[in-house]
C-alpha cells in the first residue's frame, strides 16, 4: 500500500522544483525547518521561487537571488538578514499576513476550500487590499486559500508508508503544509523498521509524495 | 528599571508579580515576546496555564542550558519547557484557540496604546518593514487583552495616548496596562488610574504627558 517515494538524498528529492515555483516550507524559527531540503535547492540554483512560510529564515536561497516573493508572518529576526537585504534592493517582494490567517489560509488550500473569513485585521492596515463581507451584522474579511506546487517539510519519525510524527514543537506549520501542495517532500529524521502506531500518526502517509532521511 | 520620575519605581519583578495576582488559577495566558515574559515564572508558579502559539500548551519556565532542545521553543524562538499535563499542537489548532475565544488572556507590549483600547504593537511609524506574528490574532482573539510595558517610550513620550500615531494592531481591544509606574485602564478619552507604585502621584504623570481622567 505504500505509495510514497524514499531518496537517497535532499538533493534528488528535489530534483524537479522548478523555476518559477510556489514552495511551501514548514517550521517555527529553526524548530520543524527543513533546512536539507533548502539547502537542496539552493544548490540547484533554482530561480523565481514562491516561498511560504512563517519566517524568512531561508538564507540559502536568498544569498543568490532564487527568491522572487516570500508570504510570511514575521520576516524579521537574525535569519532573516539575506532577504531583508533582497528586499531593500527591490529584488524580492512580500506579502505579509497575521500568523493564523497564514496558516488558515494554508488549510483552505488543503482542504478544498475557497477561503475563508476573519475579523483579524479589521481596523487596522493589515487589512488593506482585502474585501469585506457582511455576515450576521459583522464585518469579515475574505482571505483567499493557498496552494503550492511543493511543500517541503521536516517531521521526526516515518514508517515506509509516509505516515510522520513530528517532535515537540517541531510539528507547528509542518501538518497543514502537507496537506496544501501537489507534492510533498518531506526530510525526516528516521525511517523505522516496520509500521508507526495508527493512533500516533500526526500526518498520514497518503499525504506524502517523497521521503529522504536525514539522520541528525 | 530606569527611572525617568523621581520616585522608585516598581522593578520588573515586583511588576511581573503585580500582574500574576491579577491572574486567576485556572486561566489559559498567552504571554507575549519582551517585556510580558517577566509574568511567566510568577504565574506558572500560581498553576495559571501557558499557551504559546507556536504549539505549545502548558509552556514552563526556560530549561537549564544542559536541558535545552532545538525542538522546544516558545514563540519568541527562545528554549522552553513543557509542563505535566502541557500538550503539543500544530499551527492550525493553536490559531483556532486563539481565534475562538479559548484565551482567556493575552499578555502583550507595546508601542502605543490609546485611550479608547486601540494598541499599536507591530510596526513603529515610518519604519518599512516589520512582522506582525501572531499579535493581530491574539489581540482580536484572546478575550482579554493586558498589557506590560514602560510608561514612556525611549524618547520619554507616554506610551499611553489620546490616540495612536503608530499603526494598530487591533482597535478598542485593551483592557489593562501595567507599567513601572502603575496599573491604568483605558477609559473613553482618557486613562483611568488603577494603582500607582509608591511614591507616583496623579500630578507627576500629568505633567509627563500621560492622558489621565
Amino acid at each position: 500500500m505504500s505509495r510514497v517515494e524514499v531518496f537517497e538524498n535532499p538533493i534528488d528529492a528535489v530534483s524537479d522544483i522548478a523555476d518559477g515555483s510556489t514552495v511551501l516550507c514548514g517550521g517555527f524559527g529553526g524548530a520543524g525547518y527543513p533546512s536539507n531540503l533548502i539547502q537542496a535547492l539552493a544548490a540547484r540554483r533554482v530561480r523565481e521561487l514562491t516561498v511560504v512560510a512563517n519566517n524568512a529564515g531561508h538564507a540559502p536561497l536568498f544569498e543568490y537571488g532564487g527568491v522572487r516573493k516570500v508570504v510570511c508572518s514575521y520576516p524579521l529576526g537574525p535569519t532573516s538578514k539575506a532577504f531583508l537585504e533582497v528586499l531593500e534592493k527591490g529584488d524580492a517582494e512580500l506579502e505579509l499576513e497575521p500568523q493564523g490567517t497564514l496558516v488558515e489560509r494554508i488549510r483552505a488550500g488543503g482542504a478544498g476550500l475557497g477561503g475563508f473569513l476573519t475579523q483579524v485585521g479589521i481596523g487596522s492596515e493589515l487589512a488593506d487590499g482585502k474585501r469585506t463581507i457582511e455576515v450576521d451584522s459583522k464585518t469579515y474579511l475574505i482571505c483567499t486559500p493557498i496552494q503550492g506546487q511543493f511543500a517541503l517539510i521536516k517531521a521526526w519519525k516515518a514508517d515506509r508508508f509516509g505516515n510522520l510524527i513530528y517532535r515537540h514543537a517541531a510539528r507547528n506549520f509542518n501538518p497543514v503544509m502537507a496537506t496544501a501542495a501537489k507534492t510533498v517532500i518531506a526530510e525526516v529524521t528516521e525511517i523505522v523498521d516496520g509500521c508507526l502506531d495508527p493512533g500516533s500518526v500526526h500526518t498520514p502517509g497518503v499525504f506524502v509524495d517523497r521521503m529522504v532521511e536525514v539522520k541528525s | 528599571m530606569e527611572s525617568l520620575l523621581e520616585v522608585n519605581a516598581w522593578s520588573l519583578e515586583e511588576l511581573g508579580a503585580k500582574v500574576a495576582e491579577d491572574v486567576p488559577e485556572g486561566w489559559l495566558v498567552n504571554v507575549g515576546i519582551g517585556m510580558p515574559q517577566i509574568a511567566v515564572a510568577p504565574l506558572t508558579a500560581r498553576g495559571v496555564i501557558l499557551h504559546s502559539e507556536n504549539g505549545i500548551i502548558g509552556l514552563g519556565p526556560p530549561p537549564l542550558t544542559s536541558e535545552e532542545d532545538d525542538d522546544l521553543i516558545d514563540a519568541g524562538k527562545g528554549y522552553a519547557t513543557i509542563l505535566p499535563g502541557g500538550s503539543f499542537i500544530d499551527s492550525v489548532t493553536s490559531f483556532s484557540l486563539i481565534r475562538s475565544g479559548r484565551l482567556d488572556l493575552a499578555l502583550m507590549g507595546a508601542y502605543q496604546v490609546s485611550a479608547e483600547g486601540d494598541l499599536a504593537n507591530w510596526r513603529l511609524k515610518g519604519k518599512k518593514i516589520a512582522g506582525i506574528g501572531g499579535a493581530a490574532d491574539l489581540a482580536f482573539g484572546a478575550r482579554r487583552v493586558w498589557i506590560i510595558t514602560t510608561l514612556f517610550a525611549n524618547d520619554g513620550a507616554s506610551k499611553m495616548v489620546p490616540s495612536c500615531q503608530h499603526p494598530l494592531t487591533a482597535p478598542k481591544v485593551v483592557s489593562r496596562i501595567y507599567t513601572e509606574y502603575g496599573i491604568f485602564e483605558p477609559a473613553g478619552n482618557k486613562f483611568s488610574i488603577i494603582e500607582l507604585a509608591n511614591g507616583v502621584d496623579e500630578e507627576m504623570l500629568l505633567q509627563r504627558g500621560v492622558p489621565l481622567k
